[in-house]
């Protein structure tokens, strides 16, 4: 299908032919012959009022449906806003398009009116990027980006495409191939490498399954679900793989890491073999390396190779789509299993121990105000397991990890790479829009709020009725614990006042939103019922929380795994435990 | 910590040694030498690196490196299996005194004059760094007043190419249905 009109058409329709069915963006004036086609297309652009809350939207739209998140923003500085969203979805494999302007091809390289180098700024956290100054490119260019953010390990594509080149004749053809020398992702695993696993599995007397998100992105919940149970091990979900193994599972010990539960943590430290499917040995994870998990073998299974054995080394690497890999290990397992059954009785009964001796628990605040891991328990009971809950990033990050029980996959979204504060709301607003049907929170904190929460705006003029709960405790509470923890209480700069300002009902209100407000304990369930009951419009509950909840347990930044603490100045009664 | 040469192959496209040079300082890899060129390919360009890393630190930068799209092929050459060399250009004080001696050097090494004028010479020499470290030596006694040196450059020995193994490149097929459709699963 040939068809001559200019760029900016050709950019419509090679976005329609890639099968994309939402936008998120901003015009300006070095995309702006784009918004012409738009204004025409059967593309949902929605307009939003910042372009970082574009691009976090898109993450949230690509991380509940699996498919591309497209953003669009004009060069310079609408450019430049989207770097923190293109980061974040770098960090965490989130499949992105970002299509720029950028000034005339003439003047590129005269710091022209709005000219930024985006694509020499993106290069270090987008998968592949692009500078498009022929029309004829287009097509092809889009093509390409749509089959590289979503093949192999998914991540962000930047296509930055010169004015002149959107108001220029061209021919729109739509490739039928991609021809990409320099990229072959290997989706299928060596088959040499499944029987190695299988293999390895049997001698384990300690395995444990350590989950990554790289299981949703591949789609392998199911996958994993029957590998758990037939060897039945203990299972570990990250905080990227929240969801991608139900909570309420029998082998389910939790999240590991920083602030994972002592069983998490403690199964990965003590265990002789880690089943690793697509995760990363990220440093939240292993705290201090050198003493993570030292007498464990290592299967480590991922899309990308330069993965395995970039933290720690691998016995056995498998290098494929998880889905595949963990498709081929069960038939393969189960055969090894039927001559050789490993006997986990004692790792159970250890494990089984830690996880009754140390549950994730908090104390309630002795002055009868509110605390705000039942705030966020209560969230997730009373939305459901099909609920979709966005965070931002600090305690309430955690605790929302921690105290919704998650059941499926996708319906936990946060930035877990890069931290990005103010991820919660505009995440929120994608995903309500990739699940329409589908409860949304998002479960944000005073400062993250005041990041990004224009977006409300967005959501209210564009039918997205998100929820929101801001975890009020009136600080920068994450910095606030380390102040605490490790800065003798000195707190440098970590209050924020929002108790006082901004009233953050009267600003939902303000934006077309319900604000409501909630700090008594015992209004907690019928403020979330409320909020629950209104679906037409975006909601906005300030929960006014106690400020001195700290998130336990903790490894503090930079020590073993083995100094997790359950609560200040206390470590599990390891003698008590034999290990 | 070893040196290692890699020769890469890269498609001749913009930005491509802006993405490798900041793949290697993003990563705090530590280039020796980097030199790049066209090939027999006017679409590939070819890479010469030399860096000094370890063993394990060797795989991740090769790994790394193969994540950019725009990188075809990467390969490790090893010495004693390449032809490797430098081309160096200096220039060294000269008058008609001591000219002899600076021409004895010149020939010793293979080298060769490119220029000259009452006070100096200019010498052109191609190999392996070794050779010129020493020559760069022996001509220290006359007063080098410039120098310039290329990177490393090296070929494998034999009949066989890097680019054989490689450029036999097909079209990865999309669906009517749009990526979207066909990459999602």
């Amino acid at each position: 299908m040939s068809k001559k009109m200019n760029g900016a058409s050709s950019l419509v329709a090679a976005l329609e032919s890639a099968g994309v069915d939402v936008m998120f963006g901003i015009p300006g004036g070095a995309i702006l012959p784009a918004y012409d086609p738009i204004f025409d297309s059967k593309i949902r652009h929605i307009l939003v009022r910042h372009e970082q809350g574009a691009g976090h939207a898109a993450t949230g739209y690509a991380q509940v449906t699996g498919r591309v998140g497209v953003c669009i923003a004009t060069s310079g500085p609408g450019a430049t806003n989207l770097v923190t969203p293109l980061a974040d979805a770098a960090m965490d494999s989130v499949p992105l398009v970002a299509i720029t302007g950028q000034v005339p091809s003439a003047a590129i390289g005269t710091d022209a009116f709005q000219e930024a180098d985006i694509r020499g700024i993106t290069m270090p956290f987008t998968k592949h990027n692009y500078l498009i100054t022929d029309p004829a490119e287009i097509p092809r260019a889009i093509a390409e980006a749509f089959y590289i953010a979503s093949s192999g390990r998914p991540g962000p594509v930047l296509v930055d495409i010169a004015k002149d080149a959107l108001q220029k004749d061209t021919v729109f053809d739509w490739p039928t191939s991609v021809s990409l020398p320099g990229y072959h992702p290997q989706a299928k695993p060596e088959s040499s490498a499944i029987r190695d696993a299988a293999a390895l599995i049997t001698q384990s007397s300690k395995p444990v399954f350590y989950v990554g998100g790289g299981v949703i992105k591949a789609n392998a919940a199911r996958e994993l679900m029957q590998l758990a149970e037939l060897l039945g091990a203990p299972v570990v979900t990250t905080l990227m793989a929240r969801g991608a193994f139900p909570d309420s599972h029998d082998l389910h010990l939790g999240m590991p890491g920083m602030h994972g539960t002592v069983a998490a943590v403690t199964a990965l430290q003590k265990s002789d073999l880690l089943i690793t499917l697509g995760a990363r040995f990220d440093d939240r994870v292993t705290g201090k390396l050198s003493t993570f998990a030292v007498n464990a073998k290592v299967i480590h299974a991922d899309i990308d190779p330069a993965e395995i054995g970039k933290n720690r080394y691998a016995d056995v690497p498998i290098v494929g789509d998880l889905k595949q890999t963990i498709a081929a290990l069960i038939p393969e397992l189960k055969a090894a299993l039927a001559k050789n059954k490993p006997d986990l009785t004692e790792w159970w009964r250890q494990m089984a121990s830690l996880r009754s001796t140390y549950p994730l628990g908090y104390n309630k605040p002795e002055d009868g105000s509110l605390s705000p891991q039942f705030v966020i328990e209560r969230l997730g009971k009373i939305s459901g397991p099909d609920a979709i809950f966005a965070a931002g990033v600090g305690q309430h990050q955690m605790w929302a990890a921690q105290f919704v029980s998650y059941e499926k996959p996708r319906t936990w979204l946060n930035s877990g790479g890069l931290g990005t504060m103010g991820y919660a709301v505009p995440a929120a607003m994608g995903a309500k829009v990739g699940a329409p049907d589908t409860t949304v929170w998002a479960i944000d904190g005073d400062g993250c709020f005041q990041m990004t929460n224009q977006e409300l705006t967005t959501c209210a003029l564009n039918n997205i009725p998100i929820k929101v709960a801001i975890i009020n405790n009136e600080s920068l509470g994450m910095v606030r614990q380390w102040q605490t923890l490790f800065y003798e209480g000195r707190y440098s700069n970590t209050s924020l006042d929002s108790k006082r300002v901004p009233n953050f009902p009267m600003l939902a209100e303000a934006m077309g939103c319900i604000g409501l407000s909630c700090e008594r304990p015992e209004d907690v369930d019928a403020t979330i019922e409320k909020a629950m009951a209104i679906n037409n419009q975006p909601v906005v509950v300030d929960f006014r929380v106690h400020r001195d909840a700290m998130v336990w347990p903790m490894v503090a930044a930079g020590t073993s795994n083995d100094e997790i603490m359950i609560a200040r100045d206390l470590a599990p009664d390891w003698d008590s435990q034999e290990l | 910590m070893a040196t290692h040469t890699l020769a890469v192959l890269v498609e001749n496209s913009p930005g491509v040694l802006a993405r490798v040079a900041g793949l290697f300082s993003r990563r705090a890899y530590n280039i020796d030498s980097l030199a790049v060129g066209p090939t027999e390919n006017p679409n590939i360009s070819r890479m010469t690196i030399v860096l000094n890393v370890e063993g394990h630190a060797l795989e991740q930068v090769i790994r790394q490196l193969d994540k950019l799209v725009n990188v075809i092929q990467i390969a490790e050459v090893i010495p004693d299996e390449s032809v490797q060399a430098e081309l160096l250009l200096v220039k060294v004080s000269a008058t008609t005194r001591n000219r002899f001696d600076v021409d004895a050097v010149v020939e010793k090494y293979d080298a060769k004059v490119v220029d000259s004028d009452a006070s100096s010479v200019t010498i052109e020499a191609t190999g392996e760094a070794a050779k010129i470290a020493d020559l760069l030596s022996d001509l220290e006694q006359f007063g080098i007043r410039e120098l310039v040196q290329s990177g490393l450059i090296a070929l494998e020995r034999g009949g066989t190419s890097l680019s054989d193994r490689t450029l036999s490149t097909q079209g990865i097929p999309i669906a009517d249905g749009g990526v979207q459709a066909d990459y999602q699963n």
